[in-house]
């Protein structure tokens, strides 16, 4: 299963597994993980339209991306995130739906844009792949500080001069970026899984940032190797067993975190629980 | 924008018609419209190096306001806000900001000692390169606030008041000359209350920071404040808690009678009872609130 | 004129008085569901609901019963698992649901892929998945109004329960009530009427017709009643509508099979959406 065909597989899994597992992070850690799913779902209907038209599939992905993406940031700035994100994915899906009427020859493609499809990776397209993913990884490492602080407090960051707003829309951006190059191995609907399963188990393993970042890489690059093996093996499709390694890996961390035994944090004193405690007046949760 | 400081405005007095240049923090006739409501009105204080000030209020009193007017997240309807001289555009890491908040996600993968080191540079662009020095700086500055127990231990992990320590680390670390902290009590048992105060007044003292520390109860702070800030409705008073907890100058602020009771070394505010509109009256509403000497008292209990 | 808007035979046509009637019913019930589910924050699962119902729907191919029961007993069942991975919390609420939604579209590929794979039922995957609401029979009507019914039923039933321990869930539950029963219990109503909707209306519209009427609905009107009785009336305004147009749309260019209704009901909620953020917005502003 390592030769030929098979190659671009491997290629292109690997490196949509690293990309999936870096933005993945900060899709965890913002807890945006219905974003991180509307934004592949809508990029879908791009790729159709752009088969309708005929251009490059790749381009209709990037581009119906960018655009669902700022579409969520447009409309959260009115409304509430998720409502923003539910529907500016629906409009996106209808007008799939309007593309996908229009052309005749449809289902095994969109089956494979939405499943994923091994074998459905081309040569051409593994170069505008690996660009992507280059500039998706740069842009996170370049964002970085301002995105870890901002995601984890907002209020630091707007002290330190950093916009949260424009950050979040920077982060979208990323994320149309990303989600649009990892659709053909994969599928739209099943990247998310990627993004959010292996993140998830690595930030219950480590509680360092950056290490956590690389872990996460590290553990999407296992499922996608161990998905695509599957996949060849029992032809059954890629998407359904990233789902259920994604499951897996979700699984593996809350219960290496359950037997760590980690309590959430309490309200109360400075000298936390240990010392000679004073039970709070006024204690807010 | 100078104002000549007739009334008292604290323990020293001021030469009069010339900016006041010494001062760290200067906010000045700072007043906010916001959707048709006057959140601030005419808010004038000065903070110098080293002096540890308390925003006293109620809930809804403008106090978090004016910590984002000063912070420049929010441009006031008039009036200017000057940090060290400069005005409020530029930011810098003059001010450190502790928010009153507490992370509750035990699996964020976030340590203490990431949060603090954040405070260096965290709004800078690029990954922080591991150093030497950045972690001496982490491991002292941890030190300094007692949080060198829990540097490596998730910060979702932490009780709130250690936490706030940590963020307390956060906004030193990249040496301030302006500290505010947003209701850091609001969460606190007695013991940590003083913990706290106890901490962030040394702090002023030896790094000549002035701080300034936003609450509802000005008792826990006593011990340790040169200047209070005093908000109702929008309005302010400053000064030393002799000049301004006085029964006449909260009594203008609120817009209606006030007493003031002191019972040992605490001090009670509480509203006056069934006076009415005749209390509004009597109360010597001519006493200029310190810090607005030139300003007439009139129209005072409109507004709000 | 009248001829211009009502294409020629739209009144007589069958499939569109089925379509206008489980339609309606569809609408009603997701803007009245759809209206709790935007106070709880559950959009996402929501949605994740009505994508997992499909593999029930694609499971149903495989064993041979009728889709309703696939796309409704999955529905529920998931609705159950999430339930108990703690999706009531608000934190690690989205992580949460995602997971489940991964597992079960992975399934739902599964199943797929078999389907095409040992039967000849060309077109599932787009049937399934977008759903047709011309080609529904109309012998499954009387399902879709009882399923439909109960779903209404339970939030009625839990009406004030369900607000207090949505607003307020230390109060709730100071006061007796069961707080997580209650909220398994509208989640398997949301469960209920998106499986429905993604049955006959397919997945897309399922989430629209679930969360923009109800959007609508709460923008307008600040009382709960209201802002349901708003959903309920905007949803159907827009199934409605979107069946109309559709109709009217077999005789627009390009293809001669016309456009999606999925499209135009899509098209009409988002319009509705942005329209009143609009107008509110404005009239807040002063």
């Amino acid at each position: 299963m390592f030769t030929g065909f098979m190659t671009n597989a491997w290629l292109v899994g690997t490196i949509v597994a690293i990309v999936a597992g870096v933005v993945g992070f900060f899709i965890v850690l913002r807890g945006s993980a219905f974003v991180a799913d509307a934004v592949p779902q809508g990029a879908f209907a791009g790729a159709a339209g752009a088969s309708l038209i005929g251009i490059n599939t790749l381009i209709g992905l990037a581009a119906a991306a960018l655009l669902g993406a700022l579409g969520i940031g447009w409309l959260s700035r009115r409304g509430r995130r998720d409502v923003a994100t539910a529907l500016a994915l629906v409009v996106l899906l209808g007008l799939g739906a309007l593309f996908l009427s229009f052309s005749t020859e449809y289902a095994p493609e969109i089956y494979a844009l939405l499943f994923g499809e091994v074998l459905g990776v081309s040569t051409s397209e593994v170069l505008p792949i690996a660009v992507l993913a280059a500039v998706s990884v740069a842009a996170i490492a370049a964002l970085y500080r301002p995105l870890l602080l901002s995601s984890v407090m907002p209020e630091l960051a707007e002290a330190r001069g950093v916009r949260p707003a424009r950050v979040e829309m920077l982060f979208l951006v990323v994320v149309a970026l990303a989600t649009s190059m990892t659709l053909p191995v994969v599928g739209a609907l099943l990247i998310f899984s990627l993004m959010i399963g292996p993140p998830a188990a690595a930030r219950s393993v480590t509680s360092k940032p950056l290490p956590a970042v690389a872990l996460s890489a590290a553990i999407a690059v296992v499922v996608v190797w161990a998905s695509i093996a599957a996949a060849y093996d029992t032809n059954w499709p890629v998407g359904f067993f990233v789902g259920a390694f994604g499951a897996v890996c979700y699984a593996a961390g809350r219960g290496w975190a359950a037997l760590r035994g980690r309590q959430p944090a309490r309200p109360g004193g400075w000298r936390g629980a240990g010392e000679h405690e004073v039970p709070a007046a006024n204690v807010r949760v | 924008m100078t104002r000549p400081a007739a009334g008292p405005r604290g323990d020293a007095p001021r030469d009069t018609g010339e900016p006041d240049t010494g001062e760290l923090l200067q906010v000045d006739g700072v007043s906010l419209w916001l959707s048709g409501r006057k959140i601030l009105d005419d808010v004038s204080f000065s903070l110098g190096p080293g002096e540890f000030a308390g925003l006293i209020g109620s809930n809804g009193a403008g106090k978090t306001t004016l910590l984002r007017v000063i912070l420049g997240l929010q441009a006031p309807s008039a009036g200017t806000v000057r940090i060290a001289g400069q005005p409020r555009t530029r930011r810098g890491s003059l001010i450190g900001y502790v928010p009153q908040k507490i992370l509750l996600d035990p699996d964020m993968p976030l340590r203490a000692r990431d949060l603090v080191s954040l405070g260096l540079d965290g709004q800078r662009l690029g990954i922080p390169l591991p150093s030497a020095r950045r972690r001496r700086l982490v491991d002292e500055m941890l030190q300094a606030v007692g949080a060198d127990r829990f540097g490596d231990t998730r910060v979702g992990l932490l009780s709130g008041g250690e936490q706030q320590r940590v963020l307390i680390a956060h906004a030193l670390i990249s040496r301030p000359r302006l500290l505010l902290l947003d209701e850091p009590l609001a969460n606190l048992d007695i013991a940590s209350e003083q913990d706290v105060v106890e901490l962030l007044g040394r702090v002023a003292r030896e790094q000549q920071i002035a701080v300034l520390i936003s609450a509802h109860d000005m008792n826990p702070l006593l011990p340790f404040m040169d200047r209070i800030v005093y908000m109702a409705a929008g309005r302010a008073a400053s000064g030393t808690t002799a000049e301004v907890v006085r029964p006449e100058v909260l009594s203008s602020l609120y817009g209606q009678h006030v007493d003031v009771i002191r019972v040992h070394d605490r001090i009670l505010v509480v509203a006056g009872r069934g006076a009415g509109l005749a209390a509004v009256e009597a109360a010597p509403a001519a006493a200029p609130l310190p810090g607005h000497a030139d300003l007439p008292p009139a129209h005072l209990a409109e507004g709000a | 004129m009248l001829h211009a808007i009502f294409e020629p035979g739209f009144f007589s046509s069958g499939p569109v008085h089925v379509a206008l009637a489980a339609g309606g019913v569809v609408a009603l019930v997701s803007g009245i569901v759809g209206s709790f589910t935007v106070i709880r924050g559950q959009s996402y699962a929501g949605h994740a609901l009505a994508d997992i119902s499909v593999t029930g729907g694609s499971a149903s191919f495989l064993v041979g019963i009728s889709p309703l029961w696939g796309f409704v007993g999955v529905g529920v069942l998931a609705a159950g698992v999430m339930d108990m991975i703690g999706i009531q919390r608000p934190r690690g609420r989205d992580l949460a649901t995602g997971i489940v939604r991964g597992a079960g579209l992975g399934l739902a590929a599964l199943f797929l892929y078999w389907d095409t794979t040992h039967s000849d039922v060309t077109g599932a995957t787009i049937t399934i998945l977008f759903g047709s609401l011309f080609t529904i029979s109309s012998s499954i009507l009387p399902a879709i109004v009882g399923l439909s019914v109960a779903a209404v039923a339970i939030v009625a039933v839990l009406y004030r329960p369900l607000l207090l321990s949505t607003v307020a869930a230390d109060l709730a539950a100071a006061r007796g009530i069961r707080v997580r029963l209650v909220g398994l219990a509208c989640l398997v109503a949301i469960a209920l009427a998106v499986s429905l909707s993604a049955m006959t209306i397919g997945t897309i519209l399922s989430t629209a017709l679930l969360i923009g009427p109800a959007a609508i609905g709460l923008r307008l009107s600040s009382r709960p009643g209201l802002a349901m009785a708003w959903a309920a009336a905007a949803g159907l305004a827009a199934t409605w509508l979107g069946v109309l147009l559709a109709y009217d749309s077999f005789y627009w260019p390009p293809a001669q099979h016309g456009w999606p209704v999925s499209f135009f009901v899509v098209t009409l909620i988002f319009l509705g959406y942005v329209a009143v953020q609009g107008i509110t917005t404005r009239v807040r502003r002063g």
